[in-house]
């Protein structure tokens, strides 16, 4: 199977161990074979290891080291924002965000619609075994 | 990035005697874990060089020096002689780093896992920032590259905190990227 998420200038990356966890980032240099320089609109500019990214599909069209604000203006024009939320994995990332996020009342809430969302579904169960019989 | 190395310019000089009213200023830079040991340093090498030792020299100013740009990524070159087993040798080495802490912390854990030598047998003969044109290792020269691009052949699956961290899995974990 030939590989297509590449360590390149550009490409964006969720770090997934250390201080900046969560964080979408921008590879902006390859220092060596383990360590990249890495960027994002709300840190310093600074090294990770490689081992602490997963490689995310999204990648921008940047030279080597852009200044912030041309990073900034390359990651809107990329729509990294939206492309992320609107994939599988950025939604799964959010849900879980927000079910962490949950109080007593929220879950409440969330039993009530559960149990109504499986009535209608028992419903038109009921109605398509009926039909068939 | 907390770096063991750091580096610090350190300014001595002899006692000022009835002979010598002014004697030369000497200022070193050198790599230490903390400024006592940077002191110390100072002094083995100035004794070294000069006739002065600790007991009739004076400390006049020990500085630590940051890194200008920890942001860039830089070409560092490092001359270093080192003690084997068998004698002296001297060294040139090239790493790839964005502070030159950095590189010199590399440079130590390197000559210990290749060549087996401790970090007081190593003496740093003299640093440089190389630019690209002039690197003559293989090893820095492959990453001279803008449009350097490379897979990730082994995803580490790691959890996100040590707290979680099991001794059994349910499942195979999958390796590929």
């Amino acid at each position: 199977m030939p590989f297509k998420r590449y360590v390149e200038v550009g490409r964006v990356a969720l770090v997934n161990y250390g201080k900046d966890y969560g964080k979408l980032v921008v590879i902006v240099d390859v220092i060596d074979q383990n360590r990249a320089l890495v960027d994002a609109p709300d840190m310093v500019r600074g090294q990770i290891n490689f081992k602490r990214l997963t490689l995310t599909d999204i990648k921008i069209d940047i030279k080597r080291v852009p200044n912030k604000k041309t990073l900034i203006a390359a990651l809107e024009a990329g729509d990294v924002k939206n492309k992320w939320e609107n994939s599988s994995w950025g939604r799964k990332l959010i849900v879980q965000k927000k079910r962490a996020s949950l109080n007593d009342f929220d879950r409440f809430k969330i039993m009530l619609a559960k149990i109504k969302k499986a009535g209608v579904v028992r419903q038109e169960l009921a109605k398509l075994k009926k039909e068939a019989a | 990035m907390s770096y063991k190395f750091h580096q610090f310019q350190v300014v001595g000089r002899g006692l000022p005697t009835e002979s010598d009213e002014h004697p030369k200023i000497y200022r070193m830079k050198l790599w230490a874990t903390n400024e006592v040991r940077a002191k110390s340093k100072f002094w083995y090498f100035l004794r070294k060089l000069k006739k002065v030792k600790k007991s009739n020299g004076q400390m006049l100013a020990i500085n630590e020096i940051f890194e200008k740009n920890p942001t860039t990524i830089k070409n560092y070159g490092i001359w270093l002689r080192y003690q084997s087993r068998t004698g002296y040798h001297n060294m040139y080495k090239e790493y790839r780093d964005t502070t030159l802490n950095g590189g010199i912390e590399q440079m130590y854990t390197e000559m210990a896992s290749r060549h087996r030598v401790r970090h007081h047998c190593i003496q740093v003969i003299k640093t440089a920032t190389i630019p690209a044109k002039l690197c003559k290792r293989e090893s820095t020269k492959q990453f001279h590259n803008s449009k350097i691009k490379f897979p990730l052949v082994f995803k580490k699956v790691r959890l996100p905190t040590r707290k979680l961290k099991t001794t059994y899995k349910a499942s195979r974990p999958n390796l590929f990227v």
